[in-house]
């Protein structure tokens, strides 16, 4: 059978770190990129005698991620700890979630290629994560170092069913995902820092069949497009398998970023006994209605319900819908300044086109905006009435976003304003027209390609000022058009 | 003067502070003077600090000239069993494989008493890790009986008991996992009380098994305990297992009797292996406490004859996994010559544990494994269910339950070691408690022929201690044990 007689089943395991200034179980910072060791102290370290006591916010983040994602948040969950021995793990466990997670059975809808899909989210728990081992060149020889500012810091893990069966609906469910979590306000959506990351278990079976087949364990898929090239090396790798009468075994893969192809860390047989039980330092974690409900009341609009919002209420396509909504701030700015403007179109054009043009540029975040949705909707109104051209009126939001200074300041010290006054513009015209005598008979002989040269000639003297429009209407007023 | 003085109670000695008929650096003195007598036999201390002692004894002197005590208790000065976490002091936990750590924190019961302006006089031997009842699993020495220097003092806070008993010490903490503060205190004429689950702090107490964890005082008299128990009875936020109840007042109505208590008597504590002597100075015990007007009800504990394994299943699953950070990275003693990161942990710790510890670690490891959890974790855990509902019933018709504290009295060193199931018996009367996170209390009842102490146990309900203190005191009263001189 050829690879297209197979189908692929992927479900992704997704870690989300919480934006809590501290760490789950102690009060020491989670501020990236601090000086190893830093942020740790004797509870973090796994010092003799220490005892986790649980950051409330964590909880507060997860039932919100939970309710978003319409799950079931259970009154009563349970701690455990996963044991195992490693230099970056400090109590030689983790403190983890288990059997009794805290929250269960939710969806997110993803688009396809054919159509609208919903996803089964399986559950959604809480975690400590580990610290980082250094095999550093600066260490001495065979020397390996452990940095633990990491150790502690809140996870929340979302695992979904196997439901995806492409390599593009596993990327579509993880950026939507990425998407709710960032508008919830409790991550990042980073994955270059290792905020936002994924596992991927694929398998592949015969099309048509409806039993799963061996599934691995793809990790370190810390971008969008590993993800996709990961999950179609693997699912071809393993039709090869099938396809030479071999058995796919059950196993963690690593995908190789140099060389694009995933290889085996580690397989069934080593794989770890982690001897679960429930931890004993920590009573039950227990959600009151009271939190579920302020959390339920206080959700967002999220990214979905906010693009197809931003179709029927602003009239946009849905193009310009999904880049606008694709982040809260942008989408929020954005509603902001269509309260200042008749046409939500040709605001998006200005957000999709010199807008983001000059964020991009400028590296401006647009929390740092300096000027008001006020001042853009007095931007577009003076294009609208002409009294700026289009091209003008880029440069005037050029020294808007550098400065915040008033569209109209701008135009009257630039000197940007259009003339749209009658007779100043009929002079230039028969001025224009007099010194041109010559080509005036060639186009009113038929030469309408001179028309253009008109037109220039008018600009020109105006210094480029002149109301296009206006300057079209009396030139083919005098030509006799 | 050294031994009249060390001879005090606590609150004695608290009274004599007040008055200013003595100074806490006197106080210290005579008790380093004694340690220094008595201690070479007895070998309770494993570090005796006393410059600290010293320096803490002069503040508290400089505190009483001012006025201005912190405590009832200022300028006593106790020791501390070496499993709580001192800072700047080291801490080793009776193993070898914590040698030359000393904390960067003090546990919160030791920042109570520093608090409450005790001298803390050192650390104090203990088993390995508080695992074993004779002290023996010490990788240090054994700690002796003062009552017969040939015989053990219990485990594993036997170096707290005999320090108290040989006068070394006015009072002292331990811990009782399953009965690690009333066994040895059975075994030497002195009071220990293991407080109901999450009344005192298990932060930095370094753990044995979680859930069955308790700090509690141990001191000569019923009236020193109640002190004691009430300096570190309190709510912490840094142990989420920690109850949020108030500090109790155990000393008013100390001497209220017992005049009108029903207290239950459990027949299966009262079974075949018991010491004669033992079952004989119980039985009177049980008439005298009748005669001070307490009825005596007949109960049933059914399951307590699954206790022992139940407790041996989930405190060596919890051991297994709290013993783990004890791996050579970041603290303690770590393996010289290993060569990559597995020889690392398998040789750091192969070296550094003892035989104990290592075995319940496998036992713990065993009883987790895919496979075998939920024959044996999970099946404890329901057995824990019955034997707790066993205490429910019977505080639904008694007071208080007595029993012994221990089947037998202090046994000779190097008798059981090598016969661990033996050694796990002592502990078979007093483990159903912290199966069910009860208060329990061990108070002298009584000498054998040959002048062993012999124990005996109450039990309560939930955050009953202050009446079982009451019921002690009563029994305490009648007799004054404690002024009884020890041989050592
Ligand atoms: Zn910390």
């Amino acid at each position: 059978m050829p690879l297209s007689d197979f189908q692929t089943v992927i479900g992704l395991e997704v870690h989300a770190q919480l934006l809590t200034q501290s760490k789950i179980f102690c009060g020491c910072s989670t501020a990236f990129g601090a000086e190893p060791n830093h942020h740790t102290c004797p509870v973090c370290l796994g010092m003799p005698g220490v005892l986790p006591v649980l950051n409330q916010r964590v909880v507060e983040y997860a039932v919100r991620a939970g309710l978003a994602l319409g799950c079931s948040v259970k009154p009563t969950s349970v701690w455990s700890r996963k044991n195992y021995f490693y230099p970056d793990l400090p109590k030689g466990y983790q403190i983890t979630q288990y059997d009794q997670p805290i929250c269960e059975w939710g969806e997110l809808v993803i688009d396809t290629p054919s159509g609208e899909k919903t996803v089964r989210v399986r559950r959604i728990h809480l975690e400590e994560d580990a610290g980082k081992s250094v095999h550093d060149a600066s260490a001495s020889a065979g020397q390996s170092l452990v940095d633990l500012n990491r150790a502690g810091v809140p996870l929340m893990e979302i695992v979904s069913e196997p439901d995806l069966r492409d390599a593009d609906e596993a990327v579509e469910y993880l950026k939507a995902l990425r998407d709710v979590l960032v508008y919830l306000g409790v991550n990042d959506g980073n994955l270059e820092e290792g905020s936002f990351r994924c596992d991927a278990n694929v398998s592949v079976m015969p099309k048509g069949s409806t039993t799963y087949g061996q599934r691995c364990e793809l990790k370190n898929l810390n971008s969008f497009r590993f993800l996709k090239q990961a999950i179609e090396y693997e699912a071809a790798r393993q039709v090869d398998v099938l396809e030479s009468g071999g058995k796919v075994q059950q196993e963690t893969r690593l995908w190789d970023v140099n060389k694009g192809v995933t290889r085996s860390m580690r397989s069934k047989e080593d794989a770890h006994d982690y001897r679960y039980f429930p931890e004993p330092d920590l009573p039950p974690l227990r959600v009151s209605d009271a939190l579920r409900d302020s959390q339920r009341q206080s959700l967002p609009e999220l990214p979905r319900a906010k693009r197809t919002r931003f179709i029927s209420e602003y009239g946009l396509p849905a193009y310009d819908a999904r880049i606008l909504t694709a982040e809260r701030p942008l989408a929020d700015f954005f509603e902001a300044c269509a309260a200042h403007v008749s046409d939500a179109k040709k605001l998006s054009n200005w957000f999709l086109g010199e807008l983001s043009r000059l964020l991009k540029e400028e590296g401006t975040p647009l929390s740092a905006l300096r000027f008001t949705p006020a001042q853009l909707g007095e931007l577009l109104a003076t294009v609208e009435k002409g009294t700026v051209s289009a091209n003008a009126a880029k440069d005037v939001l050029g020294e808007m976003f550098r400065t915040g200074r008033a569209p109209a300041d701008i135009i009257a010290e630039k000197g940007l304003a259009q003339v749209s006054d009658v007779g100043a513009v009929e002079a230039v015209v028969d001025d224009i027209l007099a010194k041109n005598a010559g080509e005036v008979e060639k186009y009113k002989a038929g030469k309408k390609s001179v028309y253009g040269f008109f037109v220039g000639q008018v600009m020109k003297a105006m210094k480029g000022k002149g109301n296009p429009g206006l300057v079209n209407e009396l030139l083919k007023k005098k030509l006799g058009d | 003067m050294s031994s009249t003085l060390t001879d005090l109670s606590m609150l004695e000695l608290g009274a004599k502070l007040a008055a200013r008929e003595v100074s806490s650096v006197e106080a210290t003195r005579a008790s380093l003077a004694r340690i220094a007598q008595v201690d070479p036999k007895v070998r309770a201390f494993l570090r005796v600090d006393e410059a600290g002692a010293l320096k803490a004894a002069e503040a508290s002197d400089a505190r009483r000239q001012a006025g201005s005590p912190l405590s009832a208790l200022d300028g006593v000065p106790v020791g501390l069993k070496d499993i709580f976490l001192t800072e700047g002091l080291e801490t080793t936990c009776g193993s070898r494989l914590l040698e030359g750590f000393v904390p960067p924190y003090d546990a919160t019961v030791v920042r109570l008493l520093k608090e409450a302006g005790l001298p803390l006089l050192g650390k104090l031997n203990m088993d390995e890790f508080a695992m074993g009842s004779s002290n023996e699993s010490s990788a240090y020495f054994p700690t002796h009986n003062p009552w017969d220097l040939t015989r053990t003092p219990g485990g594993s806070s036997g170096g707290s008991a005999a320090a108290v008993a040989a006068r070394e010490v006015f009072g002292a903490l331990g811990t009782d996992t399953g009965g690690s503060i009333r066994q040895p205190a059975g075994f030497t004429n002195t009071v220990g009380l293991k407080p109901t689950y999450g009344r005192v702090s298990r932060y930095g107490v370094i753990a044995y098994a979680s859930s069955l964890d308790q700090p509690g005082p141990m001191a000569r008299t019923v009236g020193d305990t109640a002190a004691l128990f009430q300096l570190i009875a309190r709510h912490d936020p840094l142990d989420s297992t920690s109850a949020d109840v108030e500090t109790p007042d155990c000393l008013t109505g100390l001497e209220d009797g017992v005049r009108g208590l029903r207290l239950g008597v459990p027949r299966e504590y009262f079974s075949d292996g018991m010491d004669p002597e033992v079952a004989g100075t119980l039985r009177a015990s049980l008439e005298e406490l009748e005669k001070l007007g307490a009825t005596l009800v007949d109960i049933s504990l059914p399951h307590t004859k699954y206790a022992l394994a139940t407790y041996y299943l989930l405190a060596s699953s919890e051991a297994s996994s709290n013993l783990a950070r004890y791996d050579g990275i970041r603290y303690g003693q770590r393996a010289k010559d290993a060569r990559g990161l597995k020889e690392l942990y398998t040789q750091t710790r192969g070296q550094g544990f003892g035989a104990e510890v290592k075995l319940r670690i496998m036992l713990g490891t065993y009883a987790l494994s895919a496979g075998y959890y939920d024959a044996y974790y999970l099946r404890a855990q329901k057995v824990r269910t019955l034997i707790r509902e066993d205490f429910t019933r019977a505080f639904g018709q008694v007071d208080a339950i007595v029993s012994p504290t221990s089947p037998v009295p202090a046994f000779k060193l190097g008798d059981k070691v090598g016969d661990p199931l033996s050694m796990y018996l002592m502990d078979v009367y007093t483990l159903p408690c912290n199966l069910a996170g009860l208060p329990g209390l061990s108070v002298p009842c009584g000498f054998t022929q040959g002048g062993l102490p012999v124990g005996m146990q109450l039990l309560g309900r939930p955050f009953d201690e202050a009446r079982l203190l009451r019921i002690a005191r009563a029994f305490e009263r009648e007799h004054d044990f404690f002024r009884r001189a020890v041989p050592v």
